[in-house]
């Protein structure tokens, strides 16, 4: 009896390790990729740990998909904690890559530099901060910037509640609001642009770090309105709409020659010094995210950079290295 | 002389039984290092609950710290992370009451119903298919149900076919849902009880009349009432305490929810949502996450005391 | 009036003629009730297929060998659930191997070793008991603060899920177990302790082999839970865009139910088609674990 006891243990056991044994095995970098590229030339292996804005992460993940076919062995993670979040991971030395839809603070700032974290900003891509609505809203097309503000001000908390409050012509319709959170670039660069002063917003609407969110409730509900990166209009074309700001729509054109304000604004990737100087994989990664940012921002629909704006990149680059 | 040719004697027969001191005095060190360990393991439970009160409390404190209990408990304004920021609970518990009591008016019913079937109706062969088919309800993950009750019961169902004033997420689809997977929970439990009402009171009660109704109604649900009781309280609380459903198909506005088809964010959903995001160790945000906790776990735990005190009875009375 | 007499000279009222046998359950009010109760069923169920069904069309497009195989991606056409997949067999693995030792061994204690009549041992029974019932993202919280004592800044990796499982399924395996235990009859201990056996070689060798079928029954429907839970692990930063496999104790991971959670909130149809997909693996899954589960206790377990 106490034998059968013992091998049902023991074959428990084995059978538990062996299944670790094999997943163990899958995680080998493997030659063959099911995307058929031939080459995973490099050998580098290591991780380069990234997070910060929920705008940038699309961004930055096409740059690992399209990396991965020529590092395979090199695991690149993304999360999303928002622009203010990445930075408080950022400056605390625990990841290699900060995503950032705004520029880092003057806070944030002081706090890396008190832990000796010395970083270079690089302009990753453009974007037009788009403001949308249902697709089924045919009376909001174009607003103003006062109009936006008078729906998204703090004074606004619990008194605008009805679009024919911000023109009397729009017709009785519940507005709903939905948005980013607090932790994101996207939130502080749009209460500043809007409401004058980062942070300034009314609070009775569903923030959310997941602009994925912001797209699924604007899409459900005929009165709503929201506000998120560029790239996740074009990803959702017909689910939601932009809507013309003071006349202009944000397009790839109006963000780059500047026309689309004060909503065009800069993405970001902070990058670690001592991270690049001192591994490789991250050295790797971050020179071919800037030599192939056009490819990337094509791959993950964002606003590529200007050609300016590729020059002032690399020289950055140059300078770290 | 007798005592050596007793102990010469053959195996086990030829002994006399020995005298039970000479075994039970003979410890075997092994044997006590074992029991120790098995000590240990049980003691694991009293840590991990002791754990979790210390988990919570220690962030709580700091958070009271800084905002005032009666602030917290009463105030009906939740913008925690915000500039203007208030820490009002109160939105977090009419979402958590909504959903919980869509969930019950779903599961109470259907779940009883079920119940009294298996138990007073059903053959024991129509008994033994149906009751695991019941239990693949409660087997299936939660998120798989968020993402039903996301994808068709808001979306098909509530906008496409009902044409109901209604946004993208509600309280009320995550609540059906909810219900759902709860019927199991309550069925189960009520189920037990009723079997265990003794078959002479449902027999006495044939003997004087009554059809199986109307035995069932007044004989079998009064008899078992605190095993119901019991299934009812602890099915309210697994819709307290979750979090899934309600985080992919509530909503992430934290208001005070009047209107079932409005958004509201939960308890569970407030926690879920903001651990999403990053906060300090010991920063405010990161406290609040605790305090939030702090009253989702004492609010499961009176729940959960009460259930078992219900349990207990019916246990006992028979 | 002697009590014969009064019945004798009055007689029976012609009232409402008492409802026996067969005339009884036909009533309407009872055929109603009857037809209510199927009808609750009926509902649960219609509920469950629906369910099932609308989850199977959502992702039949997307059940492939991508979906095995491929990393998730922006596009939802190459993006598949192969990380998650190593993740939950990492999480799973590693709360097997810390929850069963402990889990029966407790269970153990409590019901063979423990003197039931001492409060203290009943304070521990009724404390698994309010164990089992914690929200689950209560032990998420405790994973998180007890990484944070730790000094341990990267929540994300697979150790501290496990821990989180861990704790979450002990209680429902201490049940299970001890409900194992206590369907051993009283006689198998007795004969054992007759002939001579301490007590603890009597559970090694007589109490455990024979409830070895109702454990392995509990615990293996204990960690078909665990496979599908999300909440604690949320917490834990479990939410995370991967292009590795996750390949050791301190590696970063996700698991299926959070890949699931985290396509769902994706508006793209592709997204919800692969969240659908997804959803179909893990019901498989799960549908399996059970399956085995109910096997051994079929086959294995003894009627005593």
């Amino acid at each position: 009896m106490r034998k059968s006891t013992a091998k049902i243990f023991a074959s428990t056991a084995l059978v538990l390790v062996g299944a670790l044994a094999l997943s163990g095995c899958g995680g080998q970098p493997s030659g063959g990729d099911t995307s058929g590229s031939g080459a995973s030339g490099g050998g580098l292996t290591g991780s380069v740990n990234t997070d910060g804005s929920s705008t940038v992460a699309p961004l930055t993940e096409a740059a690992a998909d399209l990396f991965r076919d020529e590092e395979s062995g090199v695991n690149v993670s993304v999360a999303t904690s928002g622009t203010g979040g990445g930075f408080k991971t950022f400056c605390a030395g625990e990841t290699d890559v900060s995503n950032a839809s705004r520029p880092i603070k003057d806070e944030e700032a002081a706090d890396c530099e008190a832990a000796g974290i010395k970083y270079t900003e690089i302009v990753a891509a453009n974007d037009g901060l788009s403001v949308i609505v249902n697709p089924e809203n045919d009376w909001a097309e174009d607003l103003t910037v006062e109009q936006l503000n008078l729906i998204w001000g703090p004074e606004a908390e619990g008194k605008i509640t009805n679009w024919n409050q911000v023109d009397p012509s729009f017709p009785d319709q519940a507005i709903t609001l939905f948005g980013a959170g607090t932790d994101s670039g996207t939130f502080d660069y749009f209460t500043e642009e809007i409401n004058g002063e980062d942070g300034a917003i009314r609070t009775d609407y569903s923030p959310s770090e997941d602009d994925n969110i912001t797209i699924q409730g604007v899409a459900g509900d005929v009165g709503a309105i929201g506000f998120l990166g560029l790239s996740y209009v074009e990803e959702n074309e017909g689910v939601v709409k932009a809507v013309a700001v003071d006349g202009v729509m944000p397009s790839t054109e109006t963000v780059q020659d500047g026309t689309y304000t004060p909503l065009g604004r800069p993405l970001f990737i902070y990058v670690n010094n001592a991270s690049y100087v001192d591994k490789e994989q991250v050295k790797s990664f971050i020179d071919f995210y800037v030599a192939n940012s056009a490819e990337i921002a094509e791959r993950a629909l964002f606003v590529p950079l200007t050609e300016d704006q590729v020059t002032t990149a690399t020289d950055e680059l140059a300078s770290l290295g | 002389m007798t005592a050596i040719i007793e102990r010469r004697g053959g195996p086990a027969s030829g002994r006399a039984p020995a005298p039970a001191s000479s075994f039970a005095g003979r410890r075997r060190p092994g044997e006590f290092l074992i029991k120790l360990a098995l000590r240990l393991a049980a003691a694991v439970t009293v840590v991990t609950t002791v754990g979790i009160l210390i988990a919570l409390l220690i962030p709580s404190l700091s958070f009271f710290a800084e905002v005032p209990v009666l602030e917290f408990l009463f105030g009906t304004r939740w913008a925690p992370r915000f500039a203007d920021a208030s820490f009002g609970v109160l939105p977090l518990v009419t979402a958590t009451l909504w959903t919980t009591l869509i969930a019950l008016l779903v599961a109470v019913p259907f779940g009883l119903g079920a119940a009294t079937l298996l138990a007073e109706y059903a053959r024991p062969r129509v008994r033994k298919v149906l009751k695991p088919l019941l239990e693949i309800l409660a087997g299936i993950p939660t998120v798989v149900y968020g993402f039903f009750a996301l994808q068709f019961v808001q979306g098909t169902v509530l906008r496409d076919w009902l044409h109901l004033p209604t946004g993208a997420f509600s309280v009320l689809a995550a609540g059906l849902v909810m219900g759902v997977m709860i019927i199991p929970t309550i069925a189960s439990i009520a189920e037990d009880a009723m079997s265990a009402v003794p078959q002479a009171l449902r027999q006495g009660s044939a003997a004087l009349g009554a059809n199986r109704m109307q035995t069932t109604l007044r004989v079998v649900f009064p008899a078992a009432l605190s095993g119901i009781v019991a299934a009812v309280v602890l099915g309210i609380s697994r819709a307290v305490g979750e979090t899934m459903i309600v985080a992919i198909a509530a909503g992430n506005q934290a208001q005070l929810v009047t209107n079932p088809l409005d958004q509201g964010q939960t308890m569970t959903g407030f926690i879920a949502n903001a651990a999403l995001g990053d906060s300090r160790v010991g920063s405010l945000e990161y406290n609040t996450l605790f305090a939030v906790g702090l009253l989702l776990f004492l609010i499961t735990l009176l729940i959960n005391f009460i259930s078992i005190r219900f349990v207990r009875r019916f246990r006992e009375a028979y | 009036m002697s009590p014969t007499s009064t019945t004798a000279t009055q007689p029976l009222r012609a009232s409402a003629p008492i409802a026996t046998g067969r005339n009884g359950e036909m009533r309407p009010s009872a055929l109603a009730f009857l037809l209510l109760l199927w009808l609750s069923l009926f509902v649960a169920f219609a509920v469950l297929i629906t369910l099932l069904i609308t989850i199977f069309l959502t992702g039949q497009n997307k059940l492939s060998t991508a979906l095995l195989f491929n990393f998730p991606s922006a596009d939802p056409d190459e993006a598949g659930a192969r990380p998650a997949i190593l993740g939950s067999v990492w999480a799973i693995g590693a709360t097997a191997v810390m929850t069963l030792p402990l889990g029966i061994a407790a269970a153990v204690h409590l019901e063979e070793f423990a003197d039931r009549k001492r409060w203290f041992n009943r304070f521990i029974e009724l404390n698994v008991q309010n164990l089992a019932a914690v929200p689950s993202i209560v032990y998420g919280l405790l994973a998180l603060a007890f990484l944070s004592m730790l000094g341990v800044t990267n929540k994300n990796i697979v150790i501290g899920g496990a821990f989180a499982l861990t704790l979450l399924i002990l209680p429902v395996i201490i049940i299970a177990t001890r409900e194992a235990l206590r369907a051993v009859p009283r006689e198998i201990r007795d004969g054992s302790l007759a002939l001579g056996a301490t007590q603890w070689q009597t559970t090694w060798r007589q109490v455990l082999p024979a409830s070895v079928p109702g454990i392995a029954t509990g615990s293996i429907l204990a960690l078909s839970r665990a496979l599908g839970e999300a909440a604690p692990l949320l917490v834990l930063g479990a939410l995370v865009y991967i292009t590795f496999d996750p390949n050791g104790l301190l590696s970063g991971y996700t698991t299926l139910p959070i890949q699931i959670f985290n396509w769902t909130g994706r508006p793209q149809e592709g997204f919800h088609e692969l969240a659908g997909a997804t959803s179909i693996l893990l019901l498989a899954v799960l549908i399996l674990m059970n399956a085995l589960a109910i096997f051994i206790r079929n086959k294995f377990q003894k009627r005593w």
